[in-house]
């Protein structure tokens, strides 16, 4: 199956959508910073990985799914559920990826600038996770 | 206090512009990397370098990947019990959310305390 992004998907995305996003996403952030500080960054380093995205992802695609479904007069309950499913597949592929983002990052913000580590480890995480997904397809 | 109320904007703007990203792809499961991008990592790491140092910083990524293999964890369970069309996916996500921290904690607990 080819990749292709969708400009026009973003107008079907209601903005208070991702309220819920922007709030669990600012919590957990800020949860991290809190977490770090009463119990050192050890500890606080786990919650940098939390997953922020999917439940909200994934209950909003189960949603359109759904939705999509009823407006041909069908019920769309279990389409949406497996839309979310593969959502959560492609996460999983995703956290590989994360896995060499936080290795690189461990390993090289002592020697390089902060403004060269950030860049290298998320290309890292793209790629790795691209690469990962296409080796799952194929399987 | 402004260092939370910075963290929690900050992080609420990347969170949602990783998940924007995420609805313009298709199909739906390479989509879905971006449910595991890292935009925690990404809105404070640079605030605590700026604020506690990179040795901080590097003890918090070292942790990241214990969470990171929780996350993966957390994800495959998801993906397996969606599939089973049993439940929600608001009550399979949330639900779900103790194993990503029992996996992440007992992970520390095991290799770096």
């Amino acid at each position: 199956m080819k990749v292709s992004a969708d400009i026009s998907a973003l107008a079907r995305i209601h903005w208070y959508e991702y309220v819920p996003r922007f709030l669990f996403g600012g919590t957990i952030t800020a949860l991290a910073g809190i977490v770090a500080k009463e119990y050192g960054p050890g500890v606080g380093g786990l919650l940098l990985a939390f997953p922020a995205i999917l439940p909200s992802g994934a209950t909003l695609i189960e949603k359109h799914e759904v939705e999509k479904k009823h407006q041909v007069g069908k019920p769309g309950k279990q389409r949406g559920r497996k839309a979310a499913a593969l959502d959560a597949a492609g996460a999983s592929i995703g956290a590989l990826g994360l896995v060499l983002f936080a290795i690189l990052v461990w390993k090289l913000i002592i020697s390089l600038p902060l403004w060269a580590v950030l860049p290298i480890a998320t290309i890292a995480w793209f790629v790795v996770s691209g690469t990962a997904w296409v080796v799952w397809r194929s399987l | 206090m402004k260092d939370i109320v910075i963290r929690f904007v900050i992080g609420g703007v990347v969170v949602s512009a990783f998940a924007v990203l995420g609805e313009l792809f298709k199909p739906k499961s390479f989509a879905g990397i971006f449910g595991a991008a890292p935009s925690v990592a990404l809105a404070t790491l640079s605030l605590t370098v700026a604020k506690d140092g990179r040795g901080y910083a590097a003890i918090e990524a070292r942790s990241m990947i214990l969470g990171a293999v929780a996350f993966f964890v957390y994800a495959w369970l998801v993906s397996r019990y969606l599939l089973a069309g049993k439940w929600s996916a608001l009550r399979v996500t949330v639900s779900a959310l103790p194993m990503w921290c029992l996996c992440a904690f007992g992970l520390w607990w095991m290799l770096l305390k």
